[in-house]
């Protein structure tokens, strides 16, 4: 065999082991998580975890999320409108992951304003006014408080009860989490405990139509 | 002339080896990021710079076997190795991690994978470079002569 050959077709198989070691990696990763998804919910659902939709659901995205996250921001009216396309039939489960620096100021908030009743109004303006406190190379939390009378909150109480160390446990118990399930970049999506097989819309969508399909 | 022919022979088989590790470590490597999606750290993105462009400059010098690519495949390979081994001081404690620039964002010490307590990705990191090196050396000296 002439010597140019030896090495192309090393070259070739070292990439045709890393494909397969990938594919078998990958499987191997989603059996194991979908084993946890059934024998040990409560990793990816815990008590303070904030839900949206109907409790008879039976298609559940959990979806491990930074506030100040822009792609998390970019991502959430899809999520509503694969929501709003099949009434009824999808649970969406909001974890933290606030890997941003800082950006747990932001979950706290978010976590006092749960306190108000106004949750998502928080969050939807949060998402919305992102990109005047969250700025990449300038972050100034200060000037989120401006934005937040939008969403109807009471802000000295939001002051007052963003300080509350339970909410400071129950973010250490989300990044927790996301540390056993692997979660190293937000936002991360679960469906019925399989995560997307590669990141984007498409594939969520992809993901929760089999679940769907596999439910109803 | 067949004695030419052999060492010739073995000389292309230690630079074929030499490839074959940077490709599998260059692999392994994005492996570990990409796939099991490890966030590489400071220092093992400088030991990447390295590594990755041993693999095309080693196969250029196997295509029409090029002696000079030992004198440009060295000094890439030598330097992975210092901050290797450097990265290897870290991660065993002996030097202590606040007096490096990397405890910022990913730490250089965090231990990701640990097979039978010694084989960690900084440890699998040294080994390839020393092999690459000592190879190499050996290359040079044969060459040489």
């Amino acid at each position: 065999m002439k010597k140019q050959h030896i090495v192309l077709l090393s070259g070739i198989l070292l990439i045709l082991a890393f494909v397969i070691g990938g594919y078998f990696y990958k499987n191997q990763q989603s059996k194991k998580l979908g084993f946890m998804a059934k024998e040990n919910v409560s990793t990816f659902i815990r008590e303070h975890s904030s839900t949206l939709g109907n409790d008879d659901a039976k298609v559940y995205i959990v979806e491990f999320m930074d506030p100040a996250c822009e792609t998390c921001s970019a991502f959430y009216p899809y999520v509503k409108n694969l929501m709003a396309a099949n009434p009824g039939k999808i649970k969406l489960i909001i974890r933290y992951a606030p890997f941003h620096e800082g950006s747990d100021y932001f979950v706290k908030i978010l976590e006092a304003a749960k306190r108000q009743g106004k949750y998502w109004e928080t969050l939807t303006v949060m998402f919305q006014s992102q990109s005047y406190w969250a700025s990449h190379h300038n972050p100034q939390p200060e000037l989120i408080w401006q934005f937040l009378p939008n969403a109807g909150l009471n802000l000295d109480k939001i002051a007052n009860d963003m300080n509350d160390p339970e909410i400071a446990k129950l973010i250490e118990q989300d990044l927790a989490d996301a540390k056993t399930l692997n979660v190293r970049k937000t936002p991360e999506f679960f469906v019925n405990g399989n995560p997307l097989p590669s990141f984007g819309y498409d594939q969520l969508k992809a993901l929760v139509e089999a679940e769907i399909q596999a439910n109803y | 002339m067949t004695r030419i022919d052999k060492t010739n022979n073995s000389n292309w088989t230690i630079l074929f080896i030499c490839w074959l590790i940077a490709s599998i470590s260059t692999l392994g490597s994005l492996f570990f990021s990409e796939i099991m999606k490890f966030p590489p750290c400071v220092l093992c993105w400088y030991q990447r710079i390295c590594l990755f462009p041993l693999v095309l400059m080693l196969s250029m010098g196997l295509f029409s076997f090029d002696k000079s690519v030992v004198k440009y495949a060295l000094p890439l390979a030598l330097a992975g190795w210092f901050i290797a081994f450097y990265h290897n001081l870290l991660y065993a404690g002996i030097i202590p991690e606040s007096i490096q620039p990397c405890s910022q964002g990913v730490s250089c010490t965090e231990d990701y994978i640990n097979l039978f307590g010694i084989f960690t990705i900084p440890m699998l990191s040294l080994i390839s470079f020393s092999t690459i090196v000592a190879l190499l050396f050996i290359l040079k000296r044969r060459l040489s002569k």
